[in-house]
């Protein structure tokens, strides 16, 4: 099978779902001649046009209302915020608007939207275009939220969001942007589910429940470990809304010792809710160590690029919470 | 020359308006009675706005709607029954008492919804205009709004889209000199709201809110222009006789400059056109008024008689299939 990159893969999911339904139109600022923010969407303008591929003003309030407005008159818009860290100008729309309409108009709406936005830091991006805001969203019921890790989860599950009848905020990572991975050839058609986690390496003594970025961060140190003789398994929450809980259950069940892992802050991050579903389930007889939390330290992100590396879990840190766990 | 308009428009203005007066009194009173969960938020002496505008509009038109918005409602055609159900927070009403008054909505005549955030509505409007354009149909977005609201970021980036898109939507200020108890003059440097549309490079006119005619007419021309130009700025100069909301006692302005207005009351005005102009008798605004207080009591007796929601289908509209 073929090797592409994580943007690619975005770039097809788009393009396959776009060229499958005309309803479909894309929305950004810099999305046209300039291919976006990261260079994701280069090229969609010569096929689709700019009837389809709308280059916006710096406008993420009413790009994003105006998105919700298109979806729930018959359009299926998707629409691209440059930074995950503005979509604090467009929360208004996505919060009151695409997230509760369908529920306070007593079922006559329906958004289904996809609004992809990359986040995460690691790009000397500091404090305004480096964030993981991805707790803000999961809090708001309505709201589907998905956070890929490889290329063909980015590909199978933005496929899934746009053809979901719901808004779905679909945060992508920076760093992995660059990063190939295994995808089928176009033309080999395939979907993920959204609300299923990925087993990404099978275990049996600690598991890690993570997502986004830290996935291969996570596998990599869970390689390490396997020549120690320790057995890691790597879960993948992949959608976060809605949270494949069976998954998280049966692994901590079968492991007895989870350790929670990602880049947001640790404060009121979405790991506080994955080690709660794991510790209030019947998963909580079979723990035989205190579920642990590895998160970005609760500061804003800084740009100078070792401090920045540091206030993120680290390989250095997850080697040393599973050690933690192990010796517990 | 004035557009001349037909006995039936006149009649379908004149009950609009009376049957939005006598609603909302009623809802008053039933808010008064304790039947009423929330708050209510009034549009009486404001009732030639909604109606003036959205009684030109055909049915696939989509309107936005204000948290002041039962003149809007009654002016789009939807049921006074499932409306007044929706107040009472009953299942058969228009959000099957999820969303109250402040959010009814009604698809099927092209109403998308009211709105509880100042502003909300406005980059709504631009997508519903988007999809108007893109599908080719020749309707037209109307997005209502307050005075308030354009003092909303998202009032200035949604013009801003509108025009430079130039989309089919019709943006309609009802200005009624308050956004809850500051005075527009404490809350922006012109007094006529329309000025705006010139930074966006659209039309913008002010207009007499309280003389439905004039509002009818307008609109009228206003919804070939924007199908043809883009948008426009339409502003409703009118006045709410009642508080902000329920709660509301008024002390930011004066009994005087209230009973002023009452006196400027469109559908009195609009009554004694009707008269003058031989249109209809004393006694036909007559049958009218006992006909409209007939419809509000049979919406009552169907909001009481109707069940309250079940909290077993409480997740049934938080995600769609």
């Amino acid at each position: 099978m073929r090797e592409i990159t994580y943007a690619q893969a975005v770039r097809e999911a788009m393009s396959e779902e776009m060229r499958r339904n005309p309803n479909i139109v894309f929305f950004g600022e810099d999305i046209g001649v300039y291919g976006g923010g990261f260079g994701v969407s280069l090229g969609m303008l010569d096929e689709f046009g700019e009837d389809r591929i709308i280059d916006t003003p710096i406008s993420e309030l009413a790009i994003t209302g105006c998105a919700a407005g298109a979806a729930m008159t018959g359009l299926r818009p998707i629409v691209e915020i440059m930074f995950s860290d503005f979509i604090t100008l467009a929360m208004e729309p996505l919060v009151n608007q695409a997230a509760k309409n369908r529920f306070q108009f007593g079922g006559q709406a329906s958004v289904p939207m996809v609004l992809r936005t990359p986040g995460g830091s690691g790009t000397g991006g500091a404090e305004q275009h480096s964030q993981s805001l991805e707790a803000w969203v999961c809090h708001v019921p309505g709201l589907k939220v998905v956070i890929p890790s490889t290329a063909y989860d980015a590909k199978g599950l933005l496929k899934a969001a746009i053809r979901d009848n719901n808004p779905v905020v679909f945060i992508e990572q920076k760093l992995l942007y660059c990063t190939k991975g295994v995808v089928p050839e176009v033309g080999d058609e395939y979907l993920i589910p959204l609300g299923k986690a990925d087993v990404k390496r099978i275990g049996k003594d600690i598991t890690i429940i993570t997502y986004g970025r830290m996935v291969p961060r996570c596998l990599k140190v869970a390689g390490q470990f396997s020549k120690q003789g320790i057995d890691i398994e790597v879960v993948d929450v992949r959608t976060l809304v809605p949270l494949d809980k069976t998954c998280l259950i049966e692994s901590a069940k079968k492991t007895g010792k989870v350790l929670v892992v990602h880049e947001a802050c640790q404060t009121g991050g979405y790991g506080g809710e994955i080690a709660s579903t794991v510790v209030d389930s019947e998963a909580f007889p079979y723990l035989t160590a205190p579920v642990k939390r590895l998160c970005g330290m609760d500061v804003p992100i800084p740009y100078n690029r070792y401090l920045e590396a540091q206030i993120v879990p680290t390989e250095d840190k997850i080697a040393e919470a599973v050690m933690q766990l192990q010796n517990y | 020359m004035n557009m001349i308009l037909s006995k039936t428009i006149h009649k379908e203005l004149y009950y609009k308006m009376i049957l939005c007066r006598k609603f909302e009194e009623n809802a008053a009173k039933m808010f008064n009675l304790g039947k009423i969960h929330g708050t209510t938020h009034l549009c009486i002496g404001e009732e030639a706005t909604g109606i003036g505008v959205c009684s030109v509009l055909a049915k696939e038109d989509y309107i936005l709607q204000t948290h002041r918005g039962h003149n809007q409602s009654i002016g789009k055609n939807m049921s006074i029954k499932r409306m007044m159900a929706e107040f009472l927070g009953k299942a058969t009403g228009y959000c099957k008492g999820m969303g109250g008054s402040m959010h009814i909505a009604d698809f099927s005549v092209g109403s998308l919804g009211a709105n509880g955030i100042v502003g909300g509505g406005i980059p709504i409007a631009t997508g519903a205009a988007f999809t108007q354009r893109y599908t080719k149909s020749d309707s037209i977005t109307v997005c209502f709004f307050g005075d308030g609201a354009t003092n909303e970021g998202a009032f200035h980036e949604s013009l801003n889209l509108a025009s430079v898109w130039k989309l089919p939507v019709l943006f309609v200020c009802t200005n009624n000199l308050y956004g809850m108890s500051t005075h527009i003059s404490k809350s922006m440097n012109i007094s006529d709201i329309s000025l705006r549309a010139t930074s966006y490079g659209i039309k913008g006119i002010s207009l007499d809110g309280n003389d439905v005619l004039s509002i009818y007419r307008e609109t009228v021309k206003a919804k070939e222009y924007v199908l043809k130009n883009g948008p426009m700025l339409m502003v409703l100069n009118t006045y709410r006789w009642t508080g902000h909301s329920k709660s509301d006692t008024q002390e930011y302005r004066t009994k005087k400059e209230v009973d002023e207005w009452k006196e400027k009351c469109p559908i009195k005005r609009h009554g004694e056109y009707l008269l003058s102009h031989m249109l209809f008798s004393k006694e036909d605004l007559e049958l009218m008024h006992i006909q409209a207080e007939q419809e509000i009591r049979d919406a009552v007796t169907f909001a009481e008689d109707s069940p309250e929601p079940c909290i077993e289908n409480i997740l049934d509209d938080v995600y769609a299939e």
